[in-house]
This record gives structure tokens, sequence and C-alpha cells, in this order.
């Protein structure tokens, strides 16, 4: 077990330190000089050439790669004598419009992501399982043939789309709910609910399709396996059958999955949070992406990259916690 | 996971568990070609026939898209200032958008350039980008899996470890990053490379397994015997029993690729105006769909209906096609 937590990590590390390779290269081999980007329009040459000393665009490539590395793990310090700067770790760089810390724009704005996110995580696994269970348990009846239906649909439509509509229906037609806003709980928690019941309806609507086809397309395999028979055979009502032993091995990978999706939530977010106007992360991204400010996006980039390499690890060792088959052949 | 997720795909899942194993589990190995019986019950599907005939409808509309424009009289790229009121913000004239004998499916807010000049045209737009994201990452992932499950040893480890590393990645935010690092020169083939780069693991994970499992069956050892190349037995005794599969993960693989392009055109990384795309123009209706609904609700249920014909006809090719492997 300790072996294998150890080359896991050793793994992880590597993937990590990959990641702000390719970060570093797209961000500063592939993309146009920044400095020119930085200068913007009232720009001579001599400016250029001091914004490229001091943030050390003039050094060989390798140089700038780990000063960048180890800006990201023990800060850095931009610039020499009187203009000198210090970033501290883990710097990601300051924005091209607002000149605040990345680091700093990003914490900031996690608050609104995590709520948008944890709130749709919720909906989504809970709706998700019932309709996949309701799907299994109920096969080839009217239940089940209207949750899959309504599975396919959320599936197929695109988040924004079905965002617009949402909005367009409750807010604009019906007058059900406002507009949404970033109202922290404590102000005012009836604002603040009606407020992001939108965004994780929106976000939580595909997750929950997929997770309710897996669900019901597991718990009939499950229901069709020979211990199943044999539970039967013993004499086991059928609710006893299905609890103690078809759900486990059911829901194990969808607990597995649930982590990876929701590591790499962000780019649902992205959409979410732009279409609702709601000041998170994604939206962010999107702004930035919109004025092509490249030191947030990558600070993004990275921290997306971050977040979903752990939850790959997260679920391994859930999936080894939940599921003994695995247990033995990794030991 | 068949597409990159800009939403959770339809295809098979990505349990880490999963990726690590080598060969499927059942014995049984190959899946049997694909039978006549198998079109034909296809055919009868009420829900496989509907959708392959929108899909045809598009593709009509696509590859005709210059005539179809003829007929109804207005191109995409056309202004038409008397279709909006100047008075207000250029709000569409008449009732649903302005949409009637002159213009189909209405104007645009403000331009007053025709929707069903711009559906079809971006329908052309869209579908090129997302055939032509199938139909290299169906050759990368079919090839590099072909490799990687027959060769085995160093070559397996290491397209495996490159596909680990793909797969671990959060797809959809390095596509923006390259794509706005990038300058905007050719988008169009620029969106095709960067979808299929981060899209051939999902296939070549699936054909390696299989291929693994074929390579140890006694008609590939038989053909082995009597002298027959390597080549010769990766392309006339392993690929054809792989024909299934690839048509089942090919089909469920479309619909992710329209999502996403349709998705970064509207995050403004995709296709580039004035070119119209789906996405983008659901992009550019954001700021009026208080006002001018069927701006957003026409190209969004092109958008749903045509995700929506892929991935059911997907199910029903797996359905009928019963490849193993492809969950």
């Amino acid at each position: 077990m300790a072996r294998f937590l150890l080359t896991r990590l050793a793994g992880v590390a590597l993937i990590l330190l990959l990641v702000c390779l390719f970060t570093f290269g797209v961000f500063f081999v592939l993309s146009p000089d920044p400095a020119v980007q930085i200068c913007g329009k009232n720009c001579s040459p001599e400016l250029i050439e001091r914004i490229r000393t001091n943030l050390g665009l003039d050094e060989p490539l390798l140089t700038q790669f780990t000063s960048f590395l180890g800006g990201l793990f023990a800060g850095r310090t931009y610039g020499v004598g009187e203009g000198a700067t210090h970033c501290a770790a883990p710097c990601l760089g300051y924005s091209f419009q607002s000149s605040q810390p990345v680091w700093d724009m990003i914490t900031d704005r996690l608050p609104v992501s995590a709520t948008v996110a944890v709130g749709a995580a919720v909906l989504w696994l809970l709706a998700g399982v019932a309709g996949g269970l309701i799907g299994a348990l109920k096969q080839n009846t009217w239940w089940d043939r209207s949750a899959m239906v309504v599975a396919l649909s959320g599936i197929s439509i695109p988040n924004y789309v079905f965002a617009l509509v949402l909005q367009y229906v409750l807010v604009v037609e019906l007058e059900w709910l406002p507009f949404p806003a970033a109202v922290e709980f404590g102000e005012d928690p009836a604002r603040w609910f009606q407020s992001y019941l939108m965004p994780w309806i929106v976000l939580a609507f595909a997750y929950a399709s997929v997770y309710a086809r897996l669900t019901r397309a597991n718990v009939i395999d499950t229901l069709s396996e020979n211990y199943v028979r044999t539970a039967r055979a013993k004499g086991l009502p059928r609710h006893l059958v299905i609890r103690r032993h078809a759900l486990r091995p059911a829901l194990t990978p969808i607990a597995t999955i649930f982590g990876m999706d929701f590591a790499g939530l962000l780019g649902g977010a992205l959409i979410t949070e732009t279409v609702f106007g709601l000041n998170g992360v994604g939206k962010m991204t999107a702004d930035s992406i919109a004025k092509n400010d490249q030191p947030v996006i990558m600070g993004v980039t990275l921290m997306a990259a971050f977040f979903v390499v752990v939850g790959n690890v997260v679920v391994d060792l859930l999936y080894t916690a939940l599921d003994p088959r695995v247990r033995v052949r990794t030991s | 996971m068949t597409a990159i997720p800009i939403q959770p795909a339809t295809g098979p899942t990505k349990g880490p568990a999963e990726g690590e194993e080598g060969a499927p589990s059942t014995a049984g190995g190959a899946p049997p070609p694909p039978r006549p019986r198998a079109w034909r019950a296809l055919a009868r599907d009420k829900g496989a026939v509907l959708s392959a005939s929108y899909i045809l409808l598009i593709v009509a509309m696509a590859v005709f898209a210059p005539l179809i424009v003829k007929v109804s009289g207005w191109g995409p790229y056309e202004f038409d200032q008397t279709a909006v009121d100047p008075n207000l913000a250029g709000v569409p004239l008449g009732d649903w958008g302005g949409a009637g004998g002159e213009h189909w499916f209405g104007v645009e807010p403000g331009s007053g350039r025709d929707i069903f000049a711009r559906i079809v045209y971006g329908a052309r737009v869209s579908m090129l980008i997302a055939l032509s994201a199938t139909a290299l990452t169906t050759f990368l992932g079919v090839l590099f899996g072909l490799l990687a499950g027959y060769l085995g040893g160093t070559v397996d480890w290491v397209i495996s470890r490159v596909m680990d590393f793909l797969m671990a990645f959060p797809a959809l935010i390095f596509m923006i990053a390259i794509l706005s690092a990038l300058p905007a020169g050719n988008r169009s083939t620029l969106l095709v490379v960067v979808i299929s780069v981060f899209g051939w693991p999902y296939l070549a994970r699936i054909v390696r397994g299989q291929t693994m499992s074929l390579a140890r069956r006694e008609f590939v050892e038989a053909a082995r015997a009597s002298g027959a190349s390597s080549a010769a037995i990766v392309f006339r005794e392993i690929l054809p029993n792989l024909r299934s599969t690839i048509i089942v993960m090919t089909t469920l693989a479309v619909p992710g690729y329209i999502g996403t392009e349709a998705g970064l055109s509207f995050l403004g990384v995709g296709v580039v105006p004035p070119t119209p795309s789906w996405g983008q123009m659901i992009a550019s209706s954001v700021s009026w769909y208080s006002v001018v609904p069927t701006y957003f609700a026409i190209p969004g249920a092109f958008l749903f209906l045509l995700v929506l014909s892929f991935t059911v006809l997907g199910d029903r090719l797996r359905a009928v096609l019963d490849p193993e492997g492809v969950r």
C-alpha cells in the first residue's frame, strides 16, 4: 500500500511538472510577445525593452522556465532596484488588464464558484442516482421511459442554451425568480438561494443525465449477477437484496466518476457563470479570454489542471476504500 | 468519455481503474462484424430513422448552402437595415424576430442579417469542423490503439502514458488556453487539430484493449503461422474485427465535437466572425435574449436536435451492433 501511494504521488508530481511545462510553452513560447501586449497602445521600443528586462523575457527559455517554477513554489521578484516588485508564492504573475496579482484574483472569486459547484454537485448526484434507480427498478415502465427521455435531453442540450431558455422562461416570462446576483448567504438567505438556483440546475442537468443513465445500466447489470440470484433464492425480500447486494457494486463507479467530474467542473462553470453573470472564477476566465489577458488564463489553466490531477488521486484512493476487489489487486 | 467535456459526455466513462486494465475481461474477444440483420433492425427503429433523417437534412443543408440561400433570397453576410427598427436599438420589426416571407427565421437584431441564411451556413461550419475532427480523431485513435495493443512492450508503455497524460488534463480549459494564446489565423483548422489532440485517447484506449485480446486469438495465430506479415495481420485480421467498435465510438463522438465547437465559439475562441457558427450565433444572442427570444431559440434548437440525433443514433447503433468494451 505504501509503495502504491509513493508511485502514485511520483506520477502526480510528474504530471504537474508536465502541466507547468505545457502551460509555459503555450503562453511564453507559442503566443505573441507578452511585452508588446502589456505595453499597449502608447508604446515605444525602449518601454518594450524595459518590460522585457523586468519580466525576464530576454533570458534563455530554460532560465525563464525555472524562474516561472520558482515563482510558483517560492515566489519571485520582478525587476531590480527601485521598481522591483515581489510576488509571493504561489506567484502566477499579474493581470495585463488590472495589474492585480492573478493568485489574489482567483482566490477572491473562488467562494462564488465553490457555491455554484457544490450546490450543483449535490443536486446532480441526488437527481442522477434517483433517476437511474427509478429507471432500473421500474425497467421498461412509463417511469423508466420518462426518466430516460429527460436524461437524453439533458445530455444533448448545450448548457448555455439551457441556461438561456431557463432564464427566459423563469425570469422574463413567468417572473418566478429575480435576475441572479452574487448575494452572500449571510446578507439575505432567500435571495441567495434564488440567485444560485438556476446556475445549480443548469450545471447539474447534464451531469445528472449522465449519472442517471450510468446508474440505470449498472444497477440492471448487478441485478443479473449470480450473487444477487443467490440472495434472492435464499428468500431475501427484494428491497433487502437491492440495498445489501446490488447498490454498493452498482454505485462504486459513480463515486469515482463523481470525483473526476467535480474536479473538472471549471469548464462547465465557465459557461454557466458567464450566462448568469455571477462573478466567479469561470466568468473571470471568460472575460480574460475576451480581453486576451493571458496571465489570468494561464493561472486558471494551472489551477484547473491541479484540481483534476489531485481529483484523480483522491478518486483512486476512494476506489480502493469502496471496492474490496481493487484492494486485493494492488497489494 | 468520448467528448471533450464541456458537458459530461455520453460515451464510455473514465474510471481510473478501467484505464489501467489491459484487455476487456470477457474471454470472448472480438465482436462479430455488423450483419445485414443489424441494419434492418436499425431501419425499423423509429428513433434511429428520425435521427438519421435529421442528420441527413443538416448535411444536405451544409452541402447545398449556396443554392438554398439563393432560393431564400438573402445571403449570410447581407445587412438588411429595413428589417430592423433603428429607433429601438435595432430590434427586428414584426413578431417572432421579424420572421415571415422575406426572412424565414427573422433577422439578427442590430445588423439585420438573415438568420435562416446564417443557420444554413453555420451548419456548414459546424458539420465540417465536427466531421473533420471525428475523422482525424478516429485515424489517430485507431492507429495508436492498434500500435499499442499489437506491438506491446515499450511502444505500448509510451503510448499509454501519453494517453493517461492527455486524459488527466482539463481538456476544455487547455483548448481555451491554446486557442486564446495562438494568433487567430485559420481558426477552423486549429479547432480540428486541438479537438483531435485531446480526443483520440478515448478511442485508442478501447481499440488497444480489443487488439490485445484479438492478437491472442487462434485465427491471428493461424495467420502468423502461415507466414503473414505484421502489417497484414493488423490490417486484414484485426482491423475488420474492430469495425463495430469504431462505428459506434465514432458516432458517439460526433455530438461531443459538435458541442465542443459550439461551446468554444460561444466563448469566443472558436470560429471568428463574420463566419457564422451556431455556437457563435447563440453567444451574440445573449444580450438580446429577453427582447428577441427567437434569436437564441432557433440556433439553440438546431444545435440541440443535432446533438440529440447523433446521441440517439449512437445509442441505437450500440444496441444493435453490441460491441464489447464500448460502454
